[in-house]
């Protein structure tokens, strides 16, 4: 789960790193009154003030989200243009607004769980500020890495090492590696899979201080977290998506034609590179799970049906544990509570596929055992409609 | 011979009496699986199904038992801690089921079975079978075959797909493992690929990966130094979108890396013969037997 910037910098000022203030606005109105009230050029307010698009999407900057504004008006306006602005797919509903830093210097500090060492992994760059994979890709060298072992976490000379990688003043690059054992602290109290201040800077009087973070929360850890998963905005994801994580199914949007309803992961994934292979596209990723339920499957199709390029669906069902015949069923059920509009191609193979072709076939759906055929089929058919 | 598991494998399940471990420890039995002990705590001292006596603890199983191995069906929120309680025990073999395991927990796990010198399989994992002698997991039985391919997978039911293409094509498996579609797993390919390559009543070996991470790049290189036996490779998630989670915790583009593409590409450049899709696993394994 994404959080956004102002809940990243909240988490982060819960765990002692120092964030300049800044607060959330709805409306431009709202916006002038943070200005006013924040805005910096010698304290007291009125100065200028940064006002940032808050959506799940980098390249906010790029994207017109992000604006400098000298005084309370400017930043009225540009609020009222960011809000409502559509970011990489999403719409902006909120901006943080916050006091133009006095920049002296920028880096970057950031901690993700590295799969090959299996450890976090603390890395910093002197070059904060921009898209820290550029900066992987083009010059590697310029980050610097450390594996944290995590039964005693990072210790006080490691930070201290790594933040003189960032200072040449000792007393900042202490300030730097307090940071950093506070940024650890609250990558494990909040289950993150990735926390990163971008950039973490220097101002002109030597203050060093967190300007944007950002964090990602491991989906697993949101049970036991109540409260981080409260931190949920539902509003800046997919609507299909929302729909389909309450009814306890794996959705994710594409653009093709071929809506996919599929039993496991990697078979869903298997399946819509199927489609593509026999020349269609693929509508979604639609993971059922194990269960046969015909609620789940009124749930996948409800889910599927409502994208308005879906021509066609395909069910793909490997019986293991799961019994094609509770498949089939749920699927007569469903349909007979849920008509499609749309032609539906179903292959079922293993545990019960006999059953499962002989429910289907009496109620009138040709069945499948063949993957590679209802793959073509399911192609042709949204091709034709 | 097979690998990790066999006639010797002596099984304590953890979380016996719940819905999936009552369930599958049936399936196991049923199997042929030596299955000696359940443990549920607050249980110790019933019997399952009149035959399988539960204790409270791993240990007291162990102990009674000499339990070598363990399966993990309890739910994703004391999962961690069964497996710290496994390897505690003494268990060298702890395979677990559940999905939902947090990233932060496996990176405590996993140096304390290291520490133990104890193997973890998954999670969020099938488990594995040998056809005809032994299962610990989920892999239906009735879809394997015992023959002379060796299967290793991130996935459950796209490995199932796959091992009914062979089954029916009259391709048997030494043993079918599946290694979890977490980021942070116990055991990976290379793991499976080197205990493959040793075991003499393996001749070929089927690699099931999906987008995410580099584990099948670093398999490739190890196929390429390493093994001598043709491996045939599939890469699922071609047409996954980045920064998208594909189902699995583990099965997402990172930016531009972990995609299928380069994994296709590291496949090829190791000499693995790449699936385009499931269906082409019997020709391209026949073509090198």
């Amino acid at each position: 789960m994404n959080l956004h910037e102002y809940q990243a910098r909240d988490i982060l000022r819960r765990h002692g790193i120092p964030v300049p203030p800044g607060e959330v606005a709805t409306t431009a109105d709202e916006a002038r009154a943070i200005a006013a009230r924040l805005g910096g050029g010698g304290g007291g307010g009125g100065g200028p003030v940064v006002v940032k698009a808050q959506v799940h999407a980098g390249g906010r900057g790029k994207a017109g989200g992000v604006k400098l504004a000298a005084n309370p008006a400017e930043a009225a306006a540009h609020a009222a243009k960011i809000l409502g602005m559509t970011i990489k797919g999403f719409t902006v509903h909120r901006v943080l607004v916050a006091p133009a830093a006095d920049i002296a210097s920028e880096s970057y500090v950031g901690i993700i769980v590295d799969r090959t060492s299996q450890r976090p992994v603390l890395m910093v760059s002197a070059a904060g500020g921009i898209d820290i994979e550029e900066v992987a890709a083009r010059t590697p060298e310029k980050i610097h890495r450390l594996a944290v072992d995590p039964r005693y976490g990072l210790l006080a000379h490691q930070a201290l090492g790594l933040a003189l990688k960032l200072h040449r003043d000792i007393a900042q690059a202490r300030a730097t590696a307090d940071i950093m054992q506070r940024l650890y602290a609250a990558f494990y109290a909040v289950g993150a899979s990735l926390a990163e201040i971008n950039p973490l800077v220097t101002t002109r009087d030597g203050a060093v201080a967190a300007l944007d973070a950002k964090i990602v929360i491991d989906d697993n850890e949101l049970d036991r977290r109540p409260e981080i998963a409260a931190l949920r905005d539902t509003s800046a994801e997919a609507p299909s998506e929302v729909a389909a994580r309450e009814a306890g199914l794996t959705f994710i949007k594409l653009d093709g034609a071929v809506g996919c309803c599929v039993n496991g992961a990697g078979l869903a994934m298997a399946t819509m590179d199927l489609v593509k292979y026999y020349g269609g596209a693929p509508a979604n990723f639609l993971d059922i799970g194990g269960s046969s339920n015909p609620q789940k499957v009124v749930s996948a199709l409800q889910i599927i049906t409502a994208d308005a390029s879906v021509r066609a669906i395909l069910f793909n069902i490997f019986g293991g544990i799961t019994r094609c015949d509770d498949v089939a069923n749920g699927i007569v059920q469903a349909t007979r509570a849920f008509p499609l509009k749309v032609p539906l191609v179903i292959r079922l193979t293993g545990t019960n596929e006999e059953l499962a072709v002989q429910i289907l076939t009496q109620a009138g759906f040709p069945a499948l055992t063949d993957m590679d055929e209802a793959v073509k089929q399911a192609v042709a058919q949204a091709k034709a409609a | 011979m097979s690998v990790f598991i066999d006639q010797q494998t002596r099984l304590v399940v953890q979380g016996i009496t719940g819905r999936d471990g009552s369930f599958h420890t049936r399936q196991m039995i049923g199997y042929g699986t030596k299955v000696v002990a359940g443990v549920t705590p607050g249980k110790g001292g019933q019997l399952f199904d009149g035959v399988v006596p539960v204790f409270d603890t791993v240990a007291d199983a162990v102990r009674e038992t000499q339990a070598n191995t363990a399966v993990i069906y309890v739910p994703a929120a004391v999962a961690a801690s069964a497996i710290f309680e496994a390897a505690d025990a003494g268990i060298t073999l702890i395979v677990c089921i559940t999905e939902g395991i947090a990233v932060l927990d496996m990176t405590r796990v996993l140096p304390y079975l290291h520490e133990r010198g104890a193997r973890l399989i998954g999670p969020n994992c099938p488990g594995l079978i040998s056809p005809a002698r032994s299962k610990v997991g989920i892999i239906p039985g009735n879809i394997c075959r015992p023959g002379r391919v060796g299967v290793v997978s991130r996935s459950g039911t796209l490995t199932y797909e796959i091992v009914h293409q062979l089954s029916t094509q009259g391709l048997g498996q030494s043993t079918c493992v599946g290694i979890g579609g977490d980021p942070l797993i116990g055991t990976n390919f290379i793991h499976c690929l080197s205990a493959f390559q040793a075991d003499a009543e393996t001749d070929a070996v089927v690699m099931i990966g999906e987008i995410g991470g580099t584990d099948e790049q670093q398999a490739a290189d190890f196929v390429q130094q390493a093994m001598t036996k043709p491996v045939i490779g599939f890469i699922a998630g071609q047409t996954a979108p980045p920064g998208r989670r594909m189902g699995h915790a583990g099965a997402i583009i990172s930016g531009s890396s972990g995609t299928a593409a380069e994994k296709m590409a590291a496949f090829a450049r190791a000499g693995i013969a790449v699936m385009k899709r499931p269906a082409d696993v019997v020709p391209l394994l026949k073509e090198r037997l």
